[in-house]
């Protein structure tokens, strides 16, 4: 067994023993769409303001961006800042295994997380309410993995520009609650009004959230939106590797 | 046999020279002391040997390996204890000494390295739940999980009370006397005497005095009727290039 690893087994372990990353990655899609389903009636009936369909049907795919921003920016976010703050990345620095390969296990952690969170949520979905789930599924894989890509970049690069744990928690916060604006969690599908949605398009998480809802909606998403994810996880991939500090 | 050879090691932060030109060497089985107050390089300096942060100038050789050289077979003879270096919260002790021994192709048994520093019994125990002792006693383990030949050790009894102090003292003879040779970092004049062969006295980056406590003490001759201790000779070597 590589390092690699061993390492992720033991960063998911510690994953799952953390009440609110437990909750915040793996069960706060499903208890939103839930709930969300639940105490507002109209939220699962046919709607003809929006064309006939469910609302709930229009926000999935907006609930699988809202999911990638909050594992990125709260989970992720905070651990390798903690990792750096606390000396963890140090100490693995004097040993054989390079510290780099600790984030690599903490990515692989925050992204199985991500994709049980959403799975478990889609399925809810589908036996609570009978949501059909994605129409097109190589599309929101796509969508989904460049969006991912994208906020992992940012989640990155704020680790490695801010001085302590405390900063990048303050700067991820300033980011994540725009963020979920721009993917449209106040305002899913046409709710956006037009000023925001141009802007929302060129947000990692706003350009995110269109092409996640393209494909949800059997649809392939927009260049743009796939452009503007894919250049934001190259872009603050970049930074964050010339950037880091390992201490 | 040298173990260790210092040469001209300088390291600036900005333009602040923090380490300028020490040179020293250790040899096999010794515990080589670097004694001196806050701020007088010694903690840069055992980074540098441990290959955390690069000289800006001079060389540094461990068993005769460059510290720029091969990384993972630097790592694998040289063991660090590092000041404020923490683990994970929820990590377990056992977990902890499993996983590092992992890294390493011939470790320590880790059941009987946590035995030799008394926490045998908080094997289950997460890390955050660890007194300051325990967990510092932990990083001396995790230090020497890879049975490495060289244990460098930075201020390891900071923070320890009277009792466990000693047991961290011996616990540095056994290591010596089973053929490790020690660096040790530390600001306590009692554990300077106590353990170290040889003592390194740094004061604004530079080594001032290098010589066996007794000899040092012994330079100093009586102070105000009373013979010298290792404070004396301490005081009388650092502290004069000082702008105050």
């Amino acid at each position: 067994m590589s390092a690699l690893t061993r390492l992720a087994g033991s960063e998911a372990r510690l994953f799952l023993r953390e009440p609110m990353s437990f909750f915040f990655a793996l069960a706060f899609p499903t208890v939103l769409v839930v709930v969300l389903g639940n105490a507002i009636p109209a939220f699962s009936e046919p709607s003809p303001d929006f064309g006939g369909e469910r609302p709930i049907n229009l926000y999935l795919p907006v609930v699988l961006a809202l999911a990638v921003g909050t594992v990125t920016m709260t989970s992720l976010l905070s651990v390798l800042s903690q990792y750096r703050e606390r000396g963890v990345l140090k100490r693995l620095a004097t040993t054989p295994v390079k510290p780099s390969t600790l984030i690599g296990a903490q990515l692989a952690v925050n992204i199985a997380a991500l994709v049980a969170g959403a799975a478990l949520m889609m399925a809810a979905a589908a036996v609570v309410f009978g949501s059909r789930g994605p129409e097109n599924w190589p599309a929101l894989l796509v969508a989904f993995l460049l969006g991912s890509a994208a906020m992992i970049g940012v989640a990155l690069f704020i680790a490695a520009v801010t001085p302590n744990a405390r900063a990048s928690a303050g700067v991820g916060s300033l980011v994540y609650f725009p963020m979920l604006f721009f993917a449209g969690v106040w305002t899913p599908g046409d709710m956006m009004p037009e000023g925001a949605r141009r802007v929302a398009d060129f947000t990692p998480l706003g350009a995110a959230s269109q092409a996640l809802q393209d494909a949800w909606h059997g649809g392939w998403p927009q260049p743009l939106h796939l452009a503007v994810t894919a250049a934001y996880a190259v872009v603050t991939g970049i930074l964050a590797i010339r950037l880091f500090r390992w201490q | 046999m040298t173990v260790i050879e210092v040469n001209g090691l300088t390291k600036r932060y900005g333009d602040r020279t923090v380490v300028d030109g020490v040179s020293f060497t250790v040899a096999e089985g010794e515990i080589f002391g670097i004694l001196g107050e806050n701020g007088a390089g010694k903690t840069t300096t055992v980074e540098c040997i441990s290959g955390l942060r690069t000289p800006d100038a001079g060389t540094i050789s461990v068993f005769g390996l460059d510290t720029r050289g091969d990384r993972e077979q630097l790592r694998r003879l040289i063991g660090v204890q590092l000041q404020e270096s923490q683990l994970q919260d929820r990590l377990r002790v056992g977990e902890a000494m499993q996983l590092y021994s992992s890294f390493y192709p011939d470790p320590a048994d880790w059941r009987e390295l946590l035995a030799a520093v008394g926490l045998t019994e908080q094997v289950r125990m997460p890390y955050a739940k660890l007194s300051g002792g325990q967990k510092q006693r932990l990083s001396i383990a995790l230090a020497l999980i890879g049975n490495p030949r060289v244990a460098i050790l930075d201020e390891l009894t900071t923070g320890l009370d009277p009792r466990a102090r000693r047991e961290t003292w011996k616990l540095i003879r056994q290591i010596r006397d089973r053929g490790v040779t020690v660096l040790l970092v530390t600001h306590f004049m009692d554990e300077a005497e106590r353990l170290c062969d040889r003592l390194a006295v740094f004061d604004g980056g530079r080594i001032v005095a290098l010589d066996t406590p007794a000899a040092l003490i012994a330079n100093v001759g009586d102070v105000d009727g009373y013979r010298a201790n290792l404070e004396d000779a301490f005081l009388a070597l650092t502290g004069t290039g000082r702008d105050n």
